[in-house]
């Protein structure tokens, strides 16, 4: 296959997927496609499993039924041997940072290096610096995990999870409890990570304003499968009923503010009728 | 009785499945036992950490263990004029039962509770998963080479453990309660047998070293990832650990002393 046909596949191929956890359905027949080289920032409410779906892309998980493919790899069907030769071409950026607490910026940016590669220490610390440097933490190398705050965090685990140069990242609410300045960085950088390396980005994450300056396409997820899926644009205009009251943020619409259940009136009545007894 | 039946059944299947998932992941530990060779340094750091950080509670426990063995066994022996067979009375103790059983209980209580917690929060944290996605297997860079250490640690420590008991003995009987010091020697030298009394409570140890790190190791992995989730791990850690040192040390003796 030559490179232009591989650059017009898309990376990340999830068809008819259905997940569950024990009796709740988290995916019922979601089918979404992750054009390669763009950023991809699939949205929805909290617990509708957008996690769930990258563990699912990142083989963490197993669906229960429907295909996952990744660069033309069929996730759930890949061997331990093979699964692992592909997450090495994958980043995943994690909420909370995911640092190891036993080791200090250092050296858990230069982990995978050491893991996978039998690099001289010169050329690891090196290319450590670099990735610090990218991510603007050079110079706190040496701070442990507990001394960094949460945005920090992130950037030291971005600069972990490109330190293999991988073809594709993905984040998981990389926005979540940032403050404005901190939230800006991360932006930032999740852009020109995506535009200097050219790689495939996918993003999930509820923040709509953040995730649709930065994304080229945007996948609207609720109730276990795609409401709205699209350029900024074509989200924007073309929207849905529930994709209109989601990115306006509006507290009630196809999804309501009352919890479903017996109308307010029937049950004031029936109150009324017990205390006639 | 119905509903205590069904709460019997319920909680037997709990139990099947715990089992059934700790075996599975004893199987994976015990695969991936090669990176313990390839991945030494990693070995080393958890032999310092489950087994030297161990040292002094065991040093301690043992020392005072062998001085109550040798003024209890002076006090019982001096009433059939026997004293001088103090030695072998302290030596056989420890190295058949309290060596064994008091180094797993304390091995369970320090190390199996640390290793619990350990890797409980890095399952709470994220990091065992952060691994996995950065193409490293937990399984050989975390559980093989902290179970080894487990494994490898218990019986040295027991060792230390009936050793520095035999010395607590000696001050207690001999210097403090005038015991001729050749005796104690000498008698310990001829009651115990190496075979029979040292190899089986080797045996003891390395078995108990393998149950109380795999429990360990199974509950932090096995943790529920919440605060509370691994605060219960680590209490079961120490007490499933307790129940299954006693509870095999008497199939153990049962099996090797008969």
């Amino acid at each position: 296959m030559n490179d232009e046909r591989v650059a017009d596949t898309p990376h990340v191929v999830v068809e008819d997927l259905v997940f569950r956890r024990g009796r709740k359905v988290i995916f019922d027949g979601l089918s979404l496609t992750v054009p390669r080289g763009r950023v991809t920032t699939v949205m929805g409410p909290s617990g509708t499993g957008k996690t769930t779906l990258l563990r699912l892309i990142g083989g963490q998980l197993r669906p229960d039924s429907g295909r996952i493919w990744v660069d033309g790899e069929e996730v759930a069907r890949l061997s331990t041997r093979r699964l692992y030769a592909l997450r090495k071409r994958m980043g995943m950026l994690f909420q909370t940072g995911a640092l190891l607490t036993d080791m200090n910026v250092f050296e858990n940016v230069a982990f995978p290096l050491r893991e996978h590669t039998d690099l001289p220490e010169e050329l690891i610390r090196n290319l450590v610096l670099m990735k610090l440097e990218a991510v603007g933490l050079r110079a706190a190398r040496d701070l442990s995990p507990a001394q960094l705050s949460g945005g920090m965090a992130r950037r030291v685990a971005l600069a972990r999870a490109i330190a293999l140069d991988p073809d594709m990242i993905l984040y998981d609410e990389p926005f979540a409890g940032l403050d404005p300045i901190t939230m800006g960085q991360i932006v930032t950088l999740i852009q020109r990570t995506n535009r200097t390396l050219g790689l495939t980005s996918v993003l999930v994450t509820h923040d709509v304003v953040e995730a649709m300056d930065i994304s080229d396409q945007v996948v609207l997820i609720a109730e276990g499968r795609v409401m709205d899926a699209g350029t900024v644009e074509h989200v924007r205009a073309g929207a849905s009923a529930w994709s209109e009251q989601f990115l306006g943020g509006r507290p009630d619409g196809p999804v309501p503010f009352h919890y479903p259940g017996d109308s307010y009136r029937d049950d004031l009545m029936r109150g009324r009728e017990s205390g006639n007894d | 009785m119905i509903e205590f039946l069904a709460n019997l059944g319920r909680s037997g299947l709990h139990w099947l499945s715990v089992l059934g998932r700790a075996s599975m992941f004893l199987f994976r530990v015990l695969r991936a036992q090669d990176a313990v060779v390839r991945r030494y340094r990693l070995t080393l750091a958890e032999l310092y950490s489950v087994g030297v950080r161990s040292l002094l509670i065991i040093a301690v426990s043992g020392l005072f263990v062998g001085m109550v063995l040798g003024y209890q066994g002076y006090i019982t022996l001096v009433k059939f004029g026997a004293a001088e067979a103090l030695g072998g009375a302290v030596a056989l103790s420890l190295v058949r039962e309290l060596g064994p059983v008091v180094t797993a209980l304390l091995f369970a209580g320090r190390a199996g509770s640390a290793l619990t917690a350990e890797i409980g929060l890095m399952k709470t944290t994220e990091q065992l998963s952060a691994m996995e996605m950065m193409a490293v297997d937990p399984y050989r860079r975390v559980f093989a080479p902290r179970f080894f250490a487990g494994f490898l640690s218990m019986p040295l420590l027991a060792a230390i453990f009936s050793a520095v008991g035999v010395m607590g003995g000696y001050i207690v009987g001999v210097g403090l309660l005038g015991v001729d010091s050749g005796s104690y020697f000498s008698q310990m030298q001829a009651v115990t047998d190496w075979r029979e009394d040292v190899v089986s409570g080797v045996i003891k140890s390395i078995v108990f070293g393998f149950v109380v790190t795999w429990i360990a190791i199974f509950q932090g992995f096995d943790a529920e990832p919440t605060s509370e989730g691994i605060s219960r791990a680590t209490t079961q850690t120490v007490v499933i650990s307790a129940l299954a040192v006693l509870g095999l040390d008497f199939i153990l003796t049962g099996l090797m002393f008969t």
